[in-house]
């Protein structure tokens, strides 16, 4: 088993190579550090002193993969690729553009994308789980058949509108909870009520069929023949055999997104102002931030790697089938 | 008026598909066992009545498709003609009243009057705050308090009849071609499609068509001199702005998929085929490109496009060809951030079926990999490409929306639902609330997309074989078969 983790965790060394690659190509190589110092400074009327200027302030001005004017090993180590790339592996991020430190923020912003994301992970598999079995159970009448259409209905509509919704019927309309906004400790627990219910619902049309396809497939196997051949009630058979051998893909599927959701959700974050990493990436984005958009592409396929391997390791836990080696 | 073709990269994208449909098809026509599976589709009640509605949604983005550039009137009498910069296309012109009917700000849906006061001077002097009349919404009422409802009957009224009347003739020749097809008499057809008892669900493709015919014509009727969906903070037609929305949308949806296609087939087949390094090389890279979530990567690579863009302006004549390649870039990005899961899936299915006997016999007789691979292992994972085509339709369309918001998604001067929703949202905090763009918004990507999930739906029961399976298992919910083959 640790052999196995560790030969993943070794694996995965290439493909954060393979990102960091990307995301460098993609930053200094597509567009020079000029090209951007110009486009943040404005097109026209741009000197070549504040390009520089604004270069060093960042820490662009030095050659990109190799540096002739350094000694010995500083010819590799005073470039961007290794200043902003490969230091990257050691977490050191450098500043915003506002100066602020990245990883201080990350840390601090952690904590509020968390509060929303678990929480709607957790209900979110709770409440997919239960309408998922209700429209098995009821499988072949109205009710399976308006669930499956209210699911269809469901997915099609954009999350945006279920954000807006949300916020004009439950805060505008009846004053319930605060438009948006954060509070410190328990306090923030009347913010965070209304995200989360909207970020359980506009994911519930696409999951909850999903979750009713897996259970159908599980319907189809041997051993529910066998179980009602037995003579066991359809609850018995639905609840105790079905169910639980569903839950194993519906688990392991649901573990690989577990360490994203340090990253908190984009939209959800920045429509509710709530201080997390979700709104930081968005405002980096509408502020063409280049560092931190950098820093979140890599944390993100960071994050996904891991989960991806705890998803791995999942399967050895539930499933004593399956062996690792 | 002369007018000069002008095709953008887009456009020439949507005739390439259009071209690839038409061959497909025909490919299809000829071949029963793929012919066998369409006719299942068309046996889909949801599957057909989505299909009419994606119908005119199709006919309304293609118009939007073909461009012109009006000539420009020139005094000097010279026997060149200039040709503006404004790059139009058949729906502008078809919608002109609706382009040219500006108000200077908000107003209602079916308002003569704008919404937010203005200083009026009056004829005698002095001045008054009131809310003005529309200069064209309602322009021809002489007092619209009283004649505002009757008139909006009577016009829609008036383009609801004649739409009844373009229905009656539809579903009557077409019934007439289906009885003439089973050699029945037009009665006997015309009772069998009231009980919907017809193998190909006719009744529900003429329900449906009634009601998007009825309200197609009476939007129409109205269209002309009232803002029947308000109009927005610069007083453009928010109407205008939802049938322009459709090209985005539909595009965004299909060229995703054409662009990515390609690399996906050829990289999954042959990382399925080939195994060894080529397996480990393609695998490394598939599982690199989709470890980085995807709107981070379409957000990094949209900055850098828009650096790109800002600092080479010499590339781009029009505005419209630079709006143009930005939404073609856009769907690049997302082609290249989910490629991944159908290069997966068919390598998967290459995995299987190399092992099948006719692939090994294939093998024995001196078949080469090429001929191998075209021949025999790309049909047989086609459906799963069509498949995933029409089930990743909906989700990018949505994906859309989400990144405009994000301020990464379609330039801000293309009209797509993304900006009409971004453009709109802060305008809910206003007393009384502005909310027809959004509703129009709404109301339009609802049907597009809700439509293209039912017909992806009937599309995926009819190719993939585990959803007949499990479609037995979830119960009946199939039609009554009673008059099957009659």
């Amino acid at each position: 088993m640790l052999n196995y983790i560790i030969r993943r965790i070794l694996y995965a060394i290439p493909i954060l190579v393979g990102v960091n690659l990307i995301t460098f190509t993609l930053f200094f190589v597509v567009n020079t550090p000029d090209d951007m110092a110009r486009m943040q400074l404005g097109i026209k009327r741009v000197t070549p002193e504040a390009i520089a200027k604004w270069k060093q302030e960042r820490g662009y001005d030095q050659p990109l993969m190799f540096n002739n004017a350094a000694e010995g090993l500083e010819k590799v180590t005073r470039t961007i690729f290794f200043e902003k790339s490969v230091a990257m592996f050691a977490f050191r991020f450098g500043r915003a553009d506002d100066g602020r430190d990245i990883a201080y923020e990350i840390r601090t912003r952690m904590l509020p994308s968390l509060a929303i994301a678990l929480p709607v992970f957790v209900l979110g598999l709770i409440v997919y789980i239960t309408f998922a079995l209700t429209m098995v159970f009821f499988r072949a009448t109205y009710v399976d058949f308006w669930g499956v259409v209210l699911c269809v209905a469901l997915m099609s509509i954009s999350s945006l509108f279920y954000i807006i919704g949300g916020q004009f019927l439950i805060s505008k309309l009846w004053h319930l909870v605060p438009i948006s906004g954060y509070g410190q400790g328990l306090d923030s627990a009347k913010f965070l009520v209304l995200p989360v219910i909207i970020g359980v619902i506009s994911a519930a049309g696409a999951n909850t069929r999903w979750y009713r396809t897996l259970f159908l497939e599980e319907m189809g196997k041997d051993y529910v023949r066998t179980a009602r051949a037995k003579g066991l009630p359809e609850s018995a058979v639905l609840f105790r055999h079905v169910l639980q051998n569903a839950l194993i893909p519906i688990l392991t599927g649901a573990v690989v997104i577990i360490p994203l959701l340090f990253l908190g959700s984009l939209i959800v974050e920045s429509f509710f102002g709530i201080p997390g990493l979700g709104s930081y990436t968005i405002d980096a984005i509408n502020s063409q931030d280049f560092a931190v958009v950098r820093v979140m592409v890599f944390l993100g396929s960071l994050l996904y790697i891991v989960g991806l391997i705890l998803t791995d390791i999942s399967y050895t836990l539930v499933d004593p089938r399956i062996r690792l080696e | 008026m002369s007018f000069k073709p002008e095709i953008l990269w887009t456009d020439a994208l949507v005739y390439v598909l259009v071209a690839v449909i038409v061959i497909f098809a025909w490919q299809v026509r000829r071949h029963e066992h793929l012919l066998a599976s369409w006719r299942r589709v068309g046996h889909s009640a949801s599957g057909m009545a989505a299909l009419t509605i994606l119908v005119f949604f199709i006919v309304i983005g293609l118009l939007d498709t073909i461009h012109l550039r009006p000539a420009i009137e020139n005094g000097n009498g010279g026997s060149e003609t200039a040709y503006g910069v404004e790059v139009l296309s058949l729906l502008d012109l078809l919608a002109t009243p609706l382009r040219m009917q500006v108000e200077t700000t908000y107003s209602a849906p079916f308002a003569t009057h704008l919404y937010a006061r203005e200083t009026v001077e009056l004829p005698g002097g002095g001045q008054v705050r009131e809310f003005p009349r529309l200069k064209f919404g309602g322009a021809h009422l002489q007092d619209p308090e009283a004649q505002l409802a009757g008139d909006i009957a009577i016009r829609a009224g008036t383009g609801a009849g004649f739409a009844l009347l373009l229905w009656f003739l539809i579903t009557a020749s077409v019934t007439a071609i289906v009885a003439h097809r089973r050699g029945e008499k037009f009665v006997f057809t015309l009772s069998t499609i009231w009980r919907g008892i017809t193998p190909v669900p006719w009744r529900a493709v003429f329900v449906t068509l009634a009601l998007v015919l009825l309200l197609g014509g009476a939007a129409l009727a109205l269209c002309g001199d009232y803002h029947i969906l308000g109009t927005d903070k610069v007083g453009q037609d928010v109407f205008y702005q939802s049938l322009k929305s459709i090209r985005t949308g539909l595009l965004i949806g299909t060229l995703t998929t054409l662009m990515m296609l390609p690399f996906a087939l050829l990289l999954g087949v042959a990382a399925g085929y080939f195994r060894g390094w080529v397996d480990d090389l393609i695998q490394y890279l598939y599982t690199t490109l989709s470890s980085i979530p995807g709107v981070l990567l379409i957000a990094a690579t949209v900055l850098m496009i828009q650096v790109y863009m800002e600092t080479h302006p010499e590339l781009f004549d029009t505005i419209a060809a630079r709006a143009d390649l930005r939404l073609l870039f856009l769907c690049i990005i997302l082609g290249v951030t989910s490629w991944t899961g159908l290069c997966r899936l068919l390598r998967g299915e290459t995995l299987k079926l190399r092992e099948m006997e006719y692939i090994q016999a294939a093998h024995a007789f001196g078949v080469s990999h090429w001929r191998i691979i075209s021949r025999h292992i790309i049909p047989n994972v086609m459906h799963i490409v069509l498949i995933t085509t029409v089930m990743d339709f909906s989700g990018l369309v949505l994906a859309e929306a989400v990144l405009s918001y994000v301020g990464v998604g379609v330039d801000p001067s293309t009209i797509s639902f993304g900006t009409m929703i971004n453009a709109a949202r802060l305008e809910m905090a206003r007393e009384p609330m502005v909310w027809w763009a959004l509703f129009a918004a709404f109301s339009f990507m609802f049907a597009l997309v809700l439509s293209a999930n039912l017909f992806a739906d009937a599309v995926q029961n009819a190719f993939d074989p585990r959803m007949k399976t499990l479609s037995a298992l979830s119960g009946t919910w199939r039609r009554k078969s009673i008059g099957k083959n009659a």
